[in-house]
């Protein structure tokens, strides 16, 4: 209880300290702990899958992606200027904001075993996982067979991602 | 564009680090099913320490030959993947049903923990494969990959 608070800060803090922030590559690592420190968020929740993504993904891969591309860019593509903010999105966002601060009261509490996420389907994944499938990771046995039509569809999302990259890309060839 | 590094904290440490973090991917992708982790993160951290390994010794250098060898192995993990659930369909159920994979003297329950980590595999490799490709699009010219199939073979 005592950490949560200062990290929730931390990653506000880190949030608007990314959009905020002039130069672009400091935007890239502030992203970077900001990813680091929504992992931890993950683990504190115990979603210890999540977090083991977040961290590699989003304070790992995705922040030298983001730098080689920085890297392949001149000074005047990574110039930011910064129009004034139009009074519609200074009068919108609160309104936005309340709105879904409206809506999270509606929302059932953390752990709540009657919400409609515990009741349906997931009790018969997980009593049942361990004899299914010898599997004691109940992510990894929902991933990987109970849904692996879906897995199978986002390795095939992946494999187009470094197809059109390549395609994109690397210029010339035969 | 990315030139190798001449520093030799930089490439010491790099031949430290690069294999324990090959070895840790590994290990999240085998041990998936019993702790936290599983083929996609086993295979963007092996991702990760290939791309280390480019920034520091460069692509030409001899310590990244696993990397420019496996650039030409996209849609392989895809095909891991998609074997498997070929195999089911052979073996008479649905696709990716990994109650019908055919392998004597297993009972079903582990006939599913062999699916699901022949499946972790593919993705892991296509995860691996994908990420240094992209690496490699983004940093480096047509002309300044090696092509290993022609000066090879």
């Amino acid at each position: 209880m005592i950490i949560e608070l200062p990290l929730l800060i931390l990653l506000v803090v880190t949030a608007g300290g990314a959009i905020m922030v002039k130069d672009l590559i400091s935007a890239v690592f502030i992203l970077g702990s900001y990813s680091f420190v929504l992992a931890l968020v993950w683990a504190l929740l115990g979603a210890v899958d999540v977090a083991f993504v977040e961290a590699v993904v989003g304070a790992g891969l995705a922040t030298v992606f983001f730098l080689l591309t920085l890297f392949g860019t001149t000074e005047k593509d990574t110039h930011i200027r910064r129009p004034p903010v139009p009074w519609s999105v200074i009068l919108g966002l609160p309104v936005l904001g309340l709105l879904l601060l409206y809506g999270a009261g509606d929302l059932p509490a953390f752990g709540d075993i009657a919400s409609a996420a515990s009741i349906y389907i997931s009790p018969e994944y997980l009593e049942n996982s361990v004899e299914q499938t010898r599997t004691p990771n109940v992510v990894t046995a929902v991933l990987m067979d109970y849904r692996s039509f879906d897995t199978f569809i986002e390795t095939i999302v992946i494999f187009t991602a470094g197809i059109a990259c390549a395609l994109i890309l690397r210029k010339g060839g035969s | 564009m990315i030139r190798p590094h001449d520093s030799a904290i930089v490439r010491t440490l790099g031949h430290i680090v690069i294999p324990i973090a090959q070895l840790f991917g590994i290990y999240v992708l085998v041990f998936g099913q019993h702790g936290p982790g599983g083929g996609f993160v086993g295979g963007v951290i092996i991702a990760a320490s290939m791309i280390l390994g480019i920034l520091i010794f460069g692509i030409d250098s001899p310590d990244s030959v696993l990397a420019r060898k496996i650039l030409h192995g996209d849609g392989l993990g895809l095909l891991i993947f998609a074997g498997v659930g070929g195999l089911c369909l052979i073996g008479g159920g649905q696709f990716l049903n990994y109650s019908y994979l055919q392998i004597p003297s297993l009972d079903e329950a582990s006939q599913h923990y062999v699916g699901i980590l022949l499946t972790q595999i593919g993705v892991a490799v296509d995860v691996a494969v994908t990420g240094v490709s992209i690496a490699v699009s983004l940093s480096f010219e047509e002309d300044e990959i090696p092509n290993d199939e022609v000066t090879n073979v």
